[in-house]
């Protein structure tokens, strides 16, 4: 399994540096958090009455920082991700992501402020299976050139994504032919494709034998470094957790930081 | 009997918990489509065929009735008088009426006297269509009833004067219910009834005239039979005898057509709708598969799960198949509203027959469609429970293939009633389907290649209708078939006819006279020349019916499989004479006469004598004015009988036929700045019928439009069950959806631009299944143009419009309307979703 090298991390960073073919308004989050969440709180309809996920979670993320959220399973971690991403609602309290709050956008003032500045990794891979491998990974860029978020060539930037994580000659399969390690790959090139801010990851191994995990960790941290993305890393192993700047721990709904 | 009874509780418990899953909504609704189109034909012929039962001896207004071409054998009448029996005659023949304002009409006249009729009843009324009340006697010395259509369209009056023949009548009453008229279904001029006594006045019968003489009788069951045998046996092929037996054999035959292939056409129906059943039941499968599995792993026989398997299989099927007849109940209601008045007007209610018919139906569609997908969950490993990655087996696509054709070739054959006609529509459906379906894999493979692999927004729609190729080549093929028949039944249907009527020289006959008595020859042609307008040759008309062909007695049953020759074989025939040919009647064997022979000749129209097994030098017999007449085959001719000129299946050489009593017939082409020529005619030539084919063709163009709409609107559930596939398919993929469009708007897409990619995927599903449509409607159509009708056949932009058009907007709502609901959700729940 291809490791990522040096020199394709590095290529792995756009030309021109992050003021290059990435339209990046990192100006306005650098100086204060690329993550705020204030009293936020998750509640659900169960078939008992509500059940409540989040408590009053209060954090701050630095831009650049790495934070792993750690927890056993259904302590609602993935729960926070999901919410810091705007990707559902909150029931109580607020995120400011990249210096927008997010209950004062709709779903599509969502979906716009994730496009290009937003990557994402998941357990699952979540690769769409009608699209081959080259095409999965154009996808993120298509949409951030859409909002005017990404100048540039995209074909020439997915394939060089690609052939960073090792799966150049891959470009043309689709999922289904791929390996479970090489999906997870995939995955990453496509995460890191627009050069994001905020890369959310929720459990990336999982799905993933020991030794195969552990090179797509290495990848992903590789291409973090090389761009300096801001990572929420939710996981279950306490060992990848220490790879990260801060570790918080979800514990009945409740947010506490780590020693 | 225990294990069942577990069983059943077993499923009913599932079936509970697992109605709100999609999959078995999805296949009760295909089982509602298919039942509730087997069961609106059903429901309607059941009442029909009812509807003719109750009426019994009232359709002919007798218990035995006897009809001829000539005056029926007084001998008969003084039989029925011996046995104590009942007895009418009455004359009916075309006609002509004429207006005060000289406006003229085809009738259908009526000449009766007193005791008519002699069972059911004669209503007449003073409103048009209104209930009427039971007629006192007869109409009074120089009145007549008419028929409220003719009434309405002339804009007649009660009391006003009109001129039949020679003689003024008075209009005094409506005929609100005539017994014996049965079925307006081939009736193309509308009835008047006059008094017997009435008709000498009135010059319209002369001995050539095409009169049918009618012998009304009733009485005792046994003195009837008695009769019917000695007549039957006495007089066959002279006299018709009509008993309660075979009332009214055109409606019977014209019911049994209607019942054959409306119920094939609801098949069609059946068949798409298995199609959606396969699909929803290959998704049940799958998601049965771990329940299944962990079932096995506690302890259940594979006995046990199969039963509670096809238990809820059938519980379904029984479910849906109730509510598909309710729904085909209330269906049949158009096709009464639009074919009743062809069978007797009023309906009586539907028996359960139908009912039944449709349960079982619905049952049989079940177990060829949905069967084979859900036993492939016998063979799966109980080792899922360990390991996720083992799936269901693949099914066997023979093994699928062969239950299907199974399910509906069974049907097929049950409807069509004849193993030949099931075996035709099999091999055409089949052969339509598959080749609809090639075309559909090969467009959406072009697709692929074209799109280059577009991603966002609508193009990602398009490119994802290839990507989906195998559920939307059959959504493709279903709605495909559907929309075809309606375009072909619509817009080729007109294109068709307004193509023949094209073809046809402006200056085509578009008037016929006949019943010209030889005496008036001369003087009409004069008149008629005199008037400007050109007479296309005056032709001897002589009737006759073929005994017999080399001395071989001809009878129907002599044509057991072909309908067409037993009607000619047992009609009678207008025959000619002619001492030279016609140019537009090319002789296609043998040789034309000399115009001074003395030898009896016939010369046969080519048609007749390919469907009859006649050949030249054959000896044919024909009865003519109560003489045999016998003479051989000299030539075969060819005519073309859609030119609208007069025109004769068998032609005499003079020798043969100049001497039989005759009436004359002509042709000519009356421009309607001449149309004061035809009261002008029928004034001056009572005994005439003139006979308006612009009027004709457009009562055949009503009675075509409306068996065309019945058509239609049960193809319409070919169209509902397209929805039905596409509904599937959807269902189908509906957590890859919910997976996609959550992705996407993870990574930022909005929601306008997934919808957008939605809306389009379905879009381009309709364009291509409307344009796959247009394009195999007008193949048909240029065939049945070029090979039947042998006319050219043109293009009709409106069918790509309207079939694209149409396929492209209206399955694009039903493709949203079917989403929606997975765009509603928070990406959130889609990621989580597609786990």
């Amino acid at each position: 399994m291809a490791a990522l090298s040096p020199s394709a991390a590095a290529e792995a960073k756009p030309e021109g540096t992050s003021a290059g073919e990435a339209v990046d308004e990192r100006g306005s989050a650098a100086a204060g958090a690329a993550l705020l969440a204030r009293g936020l709180g998750k509640t659900v309809a169960g078939p008992g009455g509500a059940l409540e996920i989040l408590c009053d979670v209060d954090l701050r993320i630095a831009s650049g920082e790495a934070v792993a959220i750690v927890g056993r399973s259904g302590s609602g971690k993935s729960t926070l991700l999901g919410l810091l991403a705007g990707l559902d609602e909150a029931s109580s309290g607020g995120v400011e992501l990249l210096g927008q709050s997010l209950g004062d956008l709709d779903e599509d003032g969502r979906a716009r402020l994730r496009a290009g500045r937003v990557g994402f990794v998941f357990q699952s891979f979540q690769l769409l299976p009608g699209l081959t491998a080259l095409e999965n990974v154009l996808l993120p860029l298509e949409l951030a050139a859409a909002e005017g978020h990404w100048r540039g060539e995209l074909r020439p930037r997915a394939a060089q994504m690609l052939d960073a994580v090792g799966l150049a000659e891959r470009a043309a399969h689709y999922p289904a032919q791929l390996s479970g390690g090489e999906q997870q790959r995939v995955a990453l090139a496509r995460a890191f494709a627009t050069d994001p801010q905020v890369l959310f990851a929720d459990e990336p191994t999982g799905n993933l034998d020991e030794a195969t995990g552990a090179s797509v960790i290495e990848q992903l941290f590789a291409l973090r470094e090389a761009q300096g993305a801001t990572l929420v890393l939710v996981t279950h192993d306490p060992a990848l957790a220490t790879r990260c700047d801060r570790r918080l721990e979800m514990h009945a709904g409740r947010l506490r930081e780590m020693s | 009997m225990n294990a069942w009874r577990e069983a059943l509780r077993a499923a009913w418990r599932a079936q509970l918990r697992d109605w709100r899953a999609g999959e078995l909504r999805v296949l009760a609704l295909a089982l509602i489509v298919a039942v509730a189109a087997v069961t609106a034909v059903g429901f309607f012929t059941d009442r029909v065929e009812r509807a003719m039962l109750r009426q019994g001896a009232a359709l002919i207004a007798a218990d035995l009735l006897l009809e001829s071409s000539r005056e029926i054998d007084p001998a008969i009448t003084a039989r029925a008088d011996a046995l104590g029996l009942r007895h009418h005659r009455m004359l009916t023949f075309p006609s002509v009426l004429l207006d005060e304002d000289d406006d003229s009409q085809l009738i259908s006249l009526k000449a009766v006297g007193e005791g008519y009729p002699l069972r059911g009843e004669l209503l007449i009324g003073e409103q048009p269509f209104a209930a009427g009340r039971p007629a006192d006697g007869l109409p009074a010395a120089g009145e007549i009833w008419v028929d409220p259509r003719l009434f309405t369209r002339m804009g007649l009056r009660l009391g006003g004067r009109v001129l039949l023949g020679a003689r003024e009548f008075a209009v005094a009453a409506l005929i609100a219910h005539e017994p014996d008229r049965g079925a307006s279904l081939f009736q193309l001029a509308p009835r008047v009834i006059m008094r017997h006594d009435d008709l000498p006045g009135t010059e319209l019968i002369n001995e050539a005239s095409r009169v049918r003489h009618h012998l009304l009788l009733a009485g005792d069951v046994a003195a009837i039979e008695t009769l019917q045998a000695q007549i039957e046996a006495e007089y066959p092929g002279e006299i018709r005898v009509r008993g309660l037996g075979n009332a009214r054999p055109e409606l019977a035959s014209a019911l049994e057509r209607a019942e054959s292939y409306l119920g094939l056409a609801a098949l069609v129906a059946v068949i798409l709708s298995g199609a959606a059943i396969a699909v929803a039941a290959n998704g049940f499968a799958e998601r049965q598969a771990d329940a299944v599995a962990v079932m096995r792993c506690l302890g259940a026989e594979q006995r046990f799960v199969l039963r509670v398997l096809l238990l809820r299989l059938l519980l379904v099927g029984l479910a849906a198949s109730l509510v598909g007849v309710l729904a085909g109940f209330i269906a049949q209601g158009v096709l009464a509203a639009l074919l009743a008045q062809w069978f007797g007007g009023a309906l009586p209610v539907a028996g359960m027959a139908p009912a039944l018919a449709g349960v079982a139906t619905g049952l049989v569609a079940l177990l060829g469609f949905a069967l084979p997908p859900v036993l492939r969950l016998r063979r799966l490993s109980v080792l899922r429970v360990l390991r996720r990655d083992l799936g269901l087996p693949d099914a066997s696509v023979l093994g699928v293939a062969v239950a299907a054709l199974l399910a509906v070739g069974a049907l097929m054959v049950w409807q069509a009633g004849n193993l030949k006609l099931a075996a035709l529509v099999i091999a055409g459906c089949l052969g339509t389907l598959g080749l609809l379906g090639a075309a559909a894999w090969l467009s959406l493979a072009a697709l692929r290649r074209a799109q280059g692999g577009a991603l966002i927004g609508w193009r990602f729609g398009i490119a994802n209708l290839a990507r989906r190729a195998r559920a939307n080549s059959l959504a493709l093929v279903a709605f495909g078939v559907g929309i075809m028949a309606l375009l072909l039944l619509t817009l080729v249907r007109v294109d068709l006819l307004e193509a023949w009527r094209a073809e046809l020289p402006p200056d085509a006959p578009n008037h016929f006279v006949i019943n010209v008595q030889p005496a008036e020859v001369e003087a009409l042609r004069e008149r008629i020349a005199g008037a400007g307008v050109e007479v296309r040759g005056l032709f001897p008309m002589v009737r006759g019916r073929l005994l017999s062909i080399n001395g071989e007695p001809v009878s129907e049953g002599d044509y057991a499989d072909d309908e067409r020759a037993q009607r000619l074989a047992t009609r009678d025939f207008n025959l000619s004479f002619a001492a030279v040919p016609r140019d537009d009647n090319p002789l296609l064997a043998g040789q034309w006469w000399a115009p001074d022979s003395d030898e009896l000749l016939w010369s046969v129209e080519d048609g007749i004598a390919k469907t009859l097994g006649i050949e030249v030098g054959d000896r044919l017999r024909y009865r003519v004015a109560g003489s045999e007449v016998l003479a051989r085959v000299a030539n075969l001719r060819e005519v073309s009988w859609d030119s609208f000129q007069v025109n004769f299946f068998v032609i005499g050489s003079p020798a043969t036929l100049a001497a039989s009593p005759a009436t004359y017939i002509t042709s000519f082409h009356l421009p309607p700045a001449d149309a004061a020529l035809v009261p002008a005619l029928l004034r001056e030539f009572p005994g005439i019928t003139l006979i308006d084919v612009d009027g004709l063709m457009q009562r055949v163009r009503q009675i075509v439009d409306r068996a065309a709409a019945a058509v239609e609107f049960v193809f319409a559930f070919t169209l509902l069950a397209g929805v039905v596939v596409l509904i599937a398919a959807v269902q189908s993929s509906r957590a890859e959806r919910a997976r996609e469009s959550a992705l996407l708007r993870a990574l930022g897409a909005s929601r306008g631009q997934v919808l957008g990619g939605v809306a389009a995927e379905f879009a381009a599903l309709g364009l291509l299944a409307g344009a796959l449509a247009s394009a195999a409607a007008s193949l048909l159509g240029w065939a049945v143009a070029a090979h039947i009708f042998q006319v050219d056949y043109a293009f009709n932009p409106w069918l790509w419009l309207v079939g694209a058009g149409g396929g492209a907007l209206g399955i694009a709502a039903v493709g949203l309307a079917a989403t929606r609901g997975v765009l509603a959700r928070p990406p959130l729940q889609g990621l989580r979703e597609g786990v």
